[in-house]
């Protein structure tokens, strides 16, 4: 069979597989980006925390995800969580059983690798806001939700964007480790016709190319994105 | 705000520090509470399988498997560092002829996941045996460990690259200048001026990009390569027993972080000069 | 409050348990890798096809249950049945008693020995460990093969894979100096294209302690109830003749073993 066959969308292409590979793959880091946003600002919120006990567990936090592979972490959220939420559950209910799938174990993995180093992005974001930021915000009679809202967010967002941008290109090619879960994945996907195919050489080249078009398309986005925020500066 | 007040009290005074019990203070001992609960349940769970029969047995493959994903890392990491000059040159330089490839060559390697290359080279180029013997590569290509330490030295190069490039940009343009008027060649100047600053920069970047390294080798275990994922693997796949991952994360977990305390210690040191 | 809560959860235990009482359907979630041709792989349209297939599927009919097939990587089969990912793994696992202590298994349902294959040019004329020192031995990984392959060829470079299909990529392309599996895994893998390359050494005697007495369904423990459903269907497929059509359709001789 010629290169075009294999990779065609026809019954004995696998065009048709990778494509719903690439679809998950986008799917997943889409899922995974506003979880991984919002508990990496909550730690970073803990982090800058004027009480220890807070700081701490933040701490704690980013040590354990920064400091284990990625891989590792896959496995151990969708392992052995599992069987942790199962014991639990069965203390309740002996019968039943919550199936955490590996979509869903794939976002909590990334996600939390993904929220432990944004939230050291948005750490150093929130160092880069002077406190007059916040005294002025206070001083105009705006609560701490609202300065926090109003005036420090849309900074911190602007200073933030680049150091998250590049969490995202990571978040990206941090999916590929959910083939190994078993996940139908770009890798996973073009594994599989390489194993079927033989032509290993072509697919895992093919799945290389795929990524990097996301790769670029990511690149154009958060171009017109830091545009906008950058307009928006000019604006005012 | 009370208006009845002499004029310097119309502004609030910052609010004292918080005593008792305040709402961060519940939340974060209860999260404290939560870690030290997993923590303890992860104890629990050791002791309770504790095997010393097992430990005896596997202990060794574990250390075996750490000095191999070390040797991965410390060899790739120096072949990647003498790769990341030429690179990093070709990325500064104004000739198109080598700027052109150099951002491509850095822009595959860190626009695409390492599992994807580490495939690309173990099984896409497995798959060229005649091609490859006829050029007498056949020898390297056959054994995963060089496959390994070809896939990372290449990533990595892009990585440092960059972090080179980053640094000896961020070393400003009148230092370049100041040395030519003392009389400096171009090649002194990199070297006696710009360099000792730059890697003070670099350090850091360098630091995390080994770190990233020691998680990244773990997927290494995929093409049939022992390191520490990888005789967890096989010590689970004789056991069963999931306390094999929790040793490994607990073994990788203390590298890490004794690799970044060693790396903020050697830039206290190494930037005691610029504190004020 | 408390004591409300309780309540709530035990009417809906209860509930539960009606629930499953009425259902007169059984449904059932079947484990199995997808990779390991002829027993159970991946078709080029993405289905799933092989003797373990088809004998799920009969065991299925006679329990009179809705089966579902989930495909899961070997290395993580184990755990993703403990976790409740599935109900039951039918992919050619062999009951061992390392696996008795994670897992419960039915009886076998098929027994076959293993073997070596080497490339056809090769000079490798046995299959004991002299024969094979100094040489690559292929094995996929967490399987008795491996085991043997491991505590056996103790002077080669045995290296594990995740699935069958890695070691086969890899002793075409001659990363491996021989593999080990079961022998109809090879003998179906020589008489395609692509393993014209190779050729059996020799078949290896099973040992009780490795290999076990055959190829079991797991189930999680305690799961008396459930391993005894499939036991009665398996004798029944034995004796109505299913099994050995199946069995004819891959094999020319039976499967099952003495």
């Amino acid at each position: 069979m010629d290169v075009w066959t294999l990779i065609s969308f026809g019954p004995d292409g696998w065009g048709d597989d990778i494509a719903y590979g690439v679809l998950v793959t986008a799917s997943l880091a889409l899922a995974t980006l506003p979880l991984g946003l919002f508990v990496g600002f909550m730690v970073a919120l803990a982090k800058r925390s004027p009480d220890k006990t807070l700081r701490l567990a933040g701490d704690i936090y980013t040590t354990i995800f920064r400091g284990l592979p990625e891989l590792l972490t896959l496995f151990l959220v969708f392992y052995g969580a599992q069987i942790g939420i199962q014991q639990i559950v069965r203390v309740f209910d002996p019968g039943a059983s919550i199936e955490v799938n590996s979509f869903v174990a794939g976002m909590v993995a990334l996600g939390a690798v993904f929220s432990s180093y944004a939230s050291e992005v948005f750490l150093s974001a929130f160092r880069a806001i002077p406190k007059g930021q916040y005294e002025g915000g206070y001083s105009i009679g705006l609560s701490k939700g609202q300065t926090m809202r109003l005036v420090v967010l849309p900074q911190l967002i602007k200073i933030a964007l680049p150091g998250l941008s590049n969490l995202w290109l990571i978040l990206l090619k941090d999916t590929a480790l959910v083939s190994v879960i078993g996940l139908a994945d770009i890798l996973r996907q073009s594994s599989i016709a390489a194993r079927v195919t033989k032509e290993a050489f072509l697919f895992f080249g093919l799945a290389c190319l795929i990524y990097l078009v996301l790769a670029i398309i990511s690149s154009v986005g958060i171009g017109a994105i830091e545009r906008a925020v950058g307009k928006a500066d000019i604006q005012r | 705000m009370s208006l009845a007040g002499s004029p310097s009290e119309t502004i609030d005074p910052p609010p004292p520090p918080a005593r008792g019990w305040p709402r961060e203070r519940i939340v974060g001992t209860a999260l404290l509470g939560l870690w030290t609960l997993l923590g303890l349940g992860i104890i629990l769970f050791l002791i309770r399988s504790w095997d010393p029969d097992l430990f005896a047995k596997y202990a060794p493959f574990y250390l075996s498997g750490l000095g191999v994903t070390l040797a991965l890392v410390a060899i790739s990491s120096l072949i990647g560092a003498v790769l990341s000059i030429p690179i990093a040159y070709a990325r500064m330089s104004k000739n198109p002829l080598l700027y052109g490839p150099a951002y491509a060559y850095v822009y595959f390697f860190r626009g695409t996941p390492l599992l994807a290359q580490t495939f690309l080279i173990y099984y896409g180029f497995g798959s060229f045996r005649p091609q490859l013997e006829a050029i007498g590569l056949w020898g390297f290509f056959r054994e995963a460990w060089y496959c390994a330490i070809l896939a990372f030295s290449l990533n990595t190069a892009a990585y440092q690259a960059e972090i080179l490039r980053g640094a000896i940009e961020s070393v400003p343009k009148g230092q370049w200048e100041g040395a030519t008027s003392l009389g400096l060649s171009k090649l002194q100047t990199l070297y006696k001026v710009i360099l000792p600053q730059a890697l003070i920069v670099a350090l850091r970047p360098y630091g995390n990009e080994i770190i990233l390294m020691i998680k990244g080798s773990a997927i290494v275990a995929i093409i049939t390569v022992y390191d520490l994922m990888g005789e967890t693997r096989r010590a689970y796949s004789r056991t069963f027993d999931f306390q094999t991952y929790i040793w490994a994360a607990l073994i990788y977990l203390s590298v890490v972080e004794t690799l970044r305390h060693a790396i903020e210690w050697i830039e206290r040191r190494i930037t005691r000069h610029l504190k004020r | 409050m408390r004591i409300a809560m309780r309540i709530a959860l035990a009417a809906s235990t209860i509930a539960l348990a009606i629930g499953s009482a009425q259902a007169q359907q059984l449904k059932l979630k079947i484990g199995t890798e997808g990779a390991y041709p002829p027993f159970n792989n991946l078709t080029s349209d993405g289905k799933l096809e092989g003797f373990d297939i088809d004998i799920a599927r009969a065991l299925c009919e006679e329990m009179k249950a809705e089966c579902e097939f989930v495909t899961q990587d070997w290395d993580g089969i184990i755990p993703a049945l403990q976790a409740g990912k599935f109900d039951a793994i039918i992919a050619s696992m062999s009951i061992t008693d390392e696996r008795k202590k994670q897992v419960d298994f039915t009886n076998k349902y098929y027994n076959t020995p293993p073997a070596i294959a080497v490339p056809k040019n090769s000079d490798i004329n046995g299959i004991t460990k002299e024969d094979l020192a100094g040489k690559s031995v292929g094995v996929q990984g967490s399987t008795t093969h491996s085991n043997y392959s491991e505590t056996t060829y103790t002077d080669s470079d045995v290296k594990l894979y995740p699935t069958a299909e890695e070691y086969k990529l890899d002793i075409i392309n001659g990363r491996l100096d021989a593999v080990n599996d079961d022998i109809i895994v090879l003998q179906e893998w020589l008489a395609t294209p692509e393993g014209e390359c190779c050729k059996i050494a020799g078949a290896i005697t099973p040992v009780e302690t490795i290999h076990g007495p055959g190829a079991g369904i797991a189930i999680r423990k305690g799961e008396a109830e459930l391993a005894e459903k499939f036991n009665t269907a398996i004798d029944a497929i034995r004796a109505n003749g299913k099994y050995k059509e199946i069995n004819d359709k891959y094999f020319d001789f039976d499967a099952y073993g003495s």
